[in-house]
């Protein structure tokens, strides 16, 4: 340890790397692999929306915005938002950030004190422990099974409440697992949030890629628009990961102290994103249910193609992930994930990398071309006849 | 009924049994809905589009606009039968416009293409005039790139 260790912020220090990293770099080094481990769509950007940031290069187009974003980008997207029934505010409650992660480390870094609780469902996004540590906050996990489809229930939320419990950390459709919340679940949700005064973090980032039913936003539930800070961005619906633009919608003078962070940090998300997002806003909604349709139909060939080859897997409403479970192969999730990247080429990530409630599970991305997918269920399938576990046969493609 | 017909549109190869996977419906509903799609001509062939010059085989296509006038109770269409039924011509459209029609030709050599127009197509009775545009090179067609160079660029593994 160098002597650099003595300055690092012990916060800091003790927040382990990722546990995706280590799969990574093991993958890295390999040729012919097939990734279902990549968390980001397989299209690039629709034309057009790359076609308008040309285009506003062309004008000139490169100067800083407003510290809350454009503002007609924010009317877009209060538009949209009130599409789904809940209304903001585009000059005062609404925060253009630089991608979901920018405005979820805003929402916790502005409501978190030291020693807060923040209670989060699991399995999660990866950034959502550490991200509130870094706040200061407590993570309280609350394990999901398969059992209940990975849906956060009342009574186990209930279950973990103490008077240290602030914030309640939500992701539907869920990433690692694909599960999704209806109305009905929202609602037994949200009348828990009431009684124990809780606010609402809403990170709503797959809402679009919603298959089985209709998304329900969170704040549009009675009494929830005051408790709750939606998150959301461009990344996944309009496949512009790399371009880095997400929002946050909330209360004005929650957002204006978000702000306050914001405007000393990042300052204001790039414009050229913000044009381009503008564009995806008005006119990608047909390129966007394309690719909907495509992830739609791979979904359910994985889900297929899992049954088949002898993985129990619950049925993703939402999102691009499937979460097969894969304990009765007698190995850990690491275990499994490993020996099938390096015996089989095909990289899927340890359910229990995104906290309790996914051991025994992998998270399979099907954002990959049908091609791509059948050829990793032929793989997977191999594997696991070599275990004597591959007991029927998949439909190719 | 539609999402089979784009999904065959994409890939005349795929099966009933593998449309019903990408579906959700069952194999034998798939099955019965292509029989009826291709008896009511809905479907009327399935084809592979190659891409001819990377496969070594040279071809001349050329777009002929053709201007004409229509004829009594029938209007285009009896002229247009006519061409459409020479080999040599792939595709014609009756367009709005400059021209009436846009026909697709295809020969082994520009002198064959520039024949047929001359002797078979310009010598029709109510053509009024062609005009031949060779084609140079094809970068899109039926919805497919040719030489698509957008490849996938993502890490092997992100969150």
């Amino acid at each position: 340890m160098s002597k650099w260790s003595n300055y690092i912020n012990p916060t800091v220090r003790q927040i382990p790397p990722s546990g995706i990293r280590r799969f990574f770099d093991l993958a890295a080094e390999m040729e012919g692999v097939i990734s279902l481990g990549v968390g980001e769509p397989d299209f690039v950007t629709p034309w057009h929306i790359r076609e308008a940031c040309i285009y506003s290069l062309h004008r000139g187009s490169t100067t800083y915005t407003s510290n809350h974003g454009l503002l007609e980008l924010r009317e877009e997207i209060a538009n949209y938002l009130g599409s789904q029934g809940v209304h903001y505010n585009p000059k005062k409650e609404i925060l253009v950030t630089v991608g979901v992660s920018e405005a979820l480390d805003l929402a916790l870094r502005t409501l978190v004190c030291p020693g807060d609780e923040v209670i989060i469902p699991t399995p999660c996004y990866v950034s959502y422990l550490p991200c509130t540590e870094l706040a200061g906050g407590v993570p309280v996990t609350v394990a999901t099974s398969m059992e209940d489809q990975f849906r956060l229930t009342a009574d186990k939320l209930e279950a973990v409440i103490t008077p240290k419990s602030k914030v309640l950390l939500l992701c539907f459709p869920n990433n690692p697992t694909g599960a999704i919340m209806d109305r009905q679940n929202l609602l037994n949700i949200a009348e828990v949030v009431r009684k124990h005064d809780l606010l609402v973090i809403s990170d709503e980032i797959y809402d679009r890629l919603t298959y089985t039913g209709h998304h329900t936003c969170f704040a549009s539930l009675p009494g929830m628009q005051e408790r709750t800070i939606v998150l959301n961005g461009f990344s996944k619906a309009y496949a512009m990961t790399g371009w880095r633009l997400g929002y946050a919608a909330a209360n004005e003078e929650f957002i204006a102290a978000m702000t306050k962070i914001h405007q000393y940090t990042m300052l204001c998300a790039p414009i050229t994103a913000q044009v381009s997002a503008l564009e995806a806003l008005r006119h990608g909604k047909s390129a966007m249910q394309d690719m909907v349709t495509q992830y739609n139909r791979r979904r359910r060939l994985v889900v297929h193609g899992f049954k088949e080859i002898g993985l129990p897997c619950f049925e993703p409403g939402g999102a691009f992930y499937a979460f097969p479970y894969i304990g009765h192969t007698g190995l850990t999730a690491a275990e499994f994930a490993e020996s099938l990247l390096l015996e089989e080429k095909v990289a899927v990530i340890p359910g229990d990398v995104f906290g309790p409630g996914g051991e025994g599970c992998v998270r399979c991305s099907y954002a990959s071309s049908l091609e791509d997918l059948t050829e990793a269920l032929q793989r997977m399938g191999r594997f696991l006849k070599r275990r004597g576990l591959h007991n029927s046969k998949v439909v190719y493609l | 009924m539609l999402e089979i017909l784009e999904l065959l549109q994409g890939n005349s190869r795929l099966t009933p049994a593998q449309i019903a996977v990408l579906t959700g419906r069952k194999e034998q509903e798939v099955k019965a809905i292509i029989e009826k799609l291709e008896a009511d001509k809905t479907i009327i062939k399935y084809f592979t589009l190659i891409n001819w010059e990377k496969a070594g085989v040279e071809k001349v296509s050329a777009l002929i606009e053709v201007k004409m006038s229509p004829q009594r109770d029938v209007g285009f269409d009896a002229v247009a039968e006519r061409i459409y039924r020479f080999p040599e011509v792939k595709t014609v459209h009756l367009m709005s416009g400059a021209y009436d029609l846009a026909v697709f030709v295809e020969g082994v050599t520009m002198k064959e293409v520039a024949l047929f127009v001359a002797t078979k197509l310009a010598t029709i009775e109510n053509v009024i005039s062609t005009a031949t545009h060779f084609v140079l090179k094809t970068y899109k067609q039926d919805g497919f790139i040719f030489e698509d160079k957008e490849t996938d660029k993502r890490l092997v593994i992100s969150p």
